[in-house]
């Protein structure tokens, strides 16, 4: 069963989905309740499962992650919203000390089933505070697991098994993309954490993405299909865990191999990517892994922020850049 | 008193004064109960004054003291039902004992076994906190999780008057209160957060004045008087249970021994300020109390030492055990199921060992 939505529309039936089938589930934050959140991610949640279900809080990151840890020990499955990638930053701590390591620190006997949603990363026009890409700090915290989808069917997906997991989750929202409309199969929907997509083959190249910019790389593979040169494009969906073999095989097959991220680059999930690669593909490498990500400097204001985001020009140049005149 | 009252957050409820006599004009507390209390008491200076030892033998690391400060951890503990939590700090080993959790169990964490030794779940003891009042919130999460589902847990928050300066403190006190949960806060101002004095948290007219901008009732109580606290914080329990919300203790009482034996406390304090506290003892005044009212004698205090001394004992036996660390556990319980990359490092390191042993 195939039905045409948006992200924002494929994110609230995920969250329908899983409180229609699992009553411990409950969604909370700012402005979530009757609004609907400010992207309308949980549109009509509060009217349809009941305040009980679906309820706004005071205006507190701290108090809406730390609350939803409590809860989660005490037999619930918090879904909460973080307005923006920045203003989830008050909740660090929590996140941090206690979200991710409550696990270990019990022992196991004591886990935090929760989902922390983070509307995140630029492309909106968005002022200060309202653009971050902040998966590094959570894909370095161990005891998460951080998940960025790239289409709506994912999303979908993701999100329910995010849900499902036992483990704390980090569910980043690439906000740029809430209105795409998008064919979701929400039936045939391959729910699985820790793995990555192909989301297109390619011979010559692989470039490695999450998130927004994975739209970003398919566009570049198309670009460069009309000039002869064939890539291969991995949407990564899942950050922690990563999924070594899905990339690696297809790092393998190409040779060459450039990862592409909105976030700076320095000491950043792409840079993590691009040592890994290293490290377990070397000897199939045509030439050096390269990185295409923002620059290293704070989110830039909204007239210039399309010279800090990655485009397929950026993409293909760096592309150009991959010793292909050894092959000769 | 009612604790609904305003001015309780000011004034300071007290039960037994320092001599052991009833304060003028309040109800003579229940012998059997407070016998019970003390033998309690009896048993959580002995503990504190064990894992006090134990630091100087070198068997555990550190050990942050509630010298001083028993009255308010045995009232705390026993103020709750069976099903009902407690969300206790590192300077909380007493309560957490008080509470029925094997004392070998709370200390070994401070032994370097693990982070937390005892089953939290089981227990409904949360483990000890080590950032301020970052577990007032988890706290308010169990609670406000209980009340949807309908069942009647109350939630014991503890936390120190420095954390009352963190924004946890402010959050959780506010979360609690807009949602009406179930949860006490008891606040242990023993005065000091390591070297600094409540005059650098805090100039409200006292730390329980503050529940009036979360529109919650806040008493203060005097921390010493096992009376005193076991009326107010007993009062604040059944108010949480029947759906009044959340109230805001705070327990007027002084941290006798250093933050912990790695801290010099006098750089901070006088040994006069120190001596004048220690003469308010908790225990002290509600033996000459129960010696009073003829509820307590020689045979009994003797009873209760052998106790106490029984119990002292199997701590030091528990904790002289040394368990090999087990390196698998380093990635055992990260993540439910380890990842791939956790399982691979796990077997690198096995593999330093089968190297060591070759």
């Amino acid at each position: 069963m195939t039905a045409k939505m948006t992200m924002a529309q494929a994110i609230n039936s995920a969250l329908r989905d899983a409180m229609t089938a699992d009553d411990s589930v409950v969604v909370f934050g700012e402005d979530v309740g009757p609004l609907g959140g400010v992207f309308r991610v949980t549109e009509g949640l509060t009217s349809d499962f009941g305040e009980d279900r679906c309820f706004d809080t005071p205006l507190a990151e701290s108090g809406i992650v730390g609350m939803a840890a409590g809860m989660a020990m005490n037999g619930m499955r918090p879904v909460v919203e973080m307005q923006f990638d920045a203003f989830a930053y008050p909740a660090f701590e929590q996140v941090v000390s206690h979200v991710a390591k409550f696990g270990n620190r019990t022992r196991g006997t004591l886990r935090l089933p929760m989902v922390i949603r983070i509307p995140y990363a630029g492309g909106i026009g968005g002022v200060e505070h309202h653009c971050d890409s902040s998966e590094a700090y959570y894909a370095h915290t161990a005891g998460l697991t951080v998940v960025a989808p790239a289409n709506n069917t994912d999303a979908y997906a993701l999100l329910r098994a995010a849900i499902e997991s036992p483990d704390p989750v980090v569910y980043l929202e690439p906000k740029r993309h809430y209105f795409s409309n998008d064919e979701v199969d929400l039936a045939a929907a391959d729910s699985t954490i820790g793995r990555a997509a192909v989301a297109r083959k390619g011979r010559d190249a692989t470039l490695i993405a999450y998130g927004p910019s994975v739209p970003v790389a398919l566009a570049a593979a198309e670009e460069a299909a009309t000039e002869g040169r064939d890539l291969g494009v991995v949407d990564l969906r899942s950050i922690v865990p990563f999924d070594d073999d899905t990339v690696c095989e297809q790092v393998k097959h190409t040779g060459r191999a450039v990862v592409v991220a909105e976030a700076p680059g320095f000491a950043s999930v792409a840079s993590e990517v691009a040592a890994r690669v290293t490290e377990h593909c070397f000897h199939y490498l045509e030439a050096p892994v390269r990185r295409v990500t923002g620059f290293d400097i704070p989110y830039p204001a909204p007239k210039l922020e399309h010279f800090h985001l990655p485009d397929t020009a950026r993409i293909l140049d760096a592309v150009d850049e991959l010793q292909w005149e050894e092959q000769l | 008193m009612s604790i609904d009252q305003l001015d309780a957050a000011v004034a300071t409820v007290r039960v037994l004064d320092e001599a052991g006599e009833l304060v003028d004009g309040t109800e003579r507390p229940d012998s059997t109960a407070l016998l019970a209390g003390y033998r309690q008491l009896v048993h959580g200076r002995r503990l504190n004054e064990q894992a006090g030892a134990l630091v100087r033998q070198g068997r555990l690391a550190v050990y942050p003291s509630s010298r001083g400060q028993e009255a308010c951890q045995v009232a705390c503990a026993t103020a709750l039902s069976e099903g009902d939590w407690l969300f206790p700090t590192y300077r909380d080993a007493v309560a957490i004992a008080a509470r029925g959790v094997d004392p070998v169990d709370v200390l070994s964490m401070l032994k370097g076994d693990w982070h937390c030794g005892y089953d939290p779940a089981r227990h409904r003891v949360a483990p000890q906190a080590t950032p301020l009042a970052t577990q007032l919130l988890h706290a308010v999460g169990v609670a406000h999780a209980a009340r949807l589902k309908g069942e009647d847990t109350v939630v014991m928050a503890l936390c120190g008057d420095g954390a009352t300066s963190e924004g946890d403190f402010h959050e959780a006190c506010n979360f609690a209160a807009v949602f009406a949960s179930p949860v006490v806060f008891f606040v242990q101002n023993n005065k000091y957060a390591i070297s600094v004095p409540l005059a650098r948290q805090s100039v409200a007219p006292s730390l329980a004045s503050k529940a009036v901008g979360y529109g919650m009732p806040g008493v203060r109580v005097d921390g010493n008087d096992l009376g005193a606290l076991s009326t107010v914080l007993g009062e604040a329990v059944e108010r949480a249970r029947r759906g009044c919300g959340p109230t805001l203790v705070e327990a007027d009482t002084y941290r006798v021994e250093a933050h912990t034996n790695a801290d010099d406390a006098t750089r901070y304090r006088t040994t006069d300020e120190v001596d004048e506290w220690a003469g308010r003892d908790p225990l002290t005044r509600v033996s000459a109390y129960l010696r009073g009212v003829g509820a307590l004698d020689d045979d009994i205090e003797a009873e209760f030492a052998a106790d106490a001394d029984r119990m002292a004992a199997r701590v030091r036996e528990g904790l002289g055990v040394d368990v090999a660390p087990d390196p698998d556990e380093l990635f055992a319980h990260v993540y439910a199921t380890p990842t791939q990359q956790l399982v691979q490092q796990r077997a690198a390191l096995q593999g330093e060992f089968d190297v060591e042993e070759a």
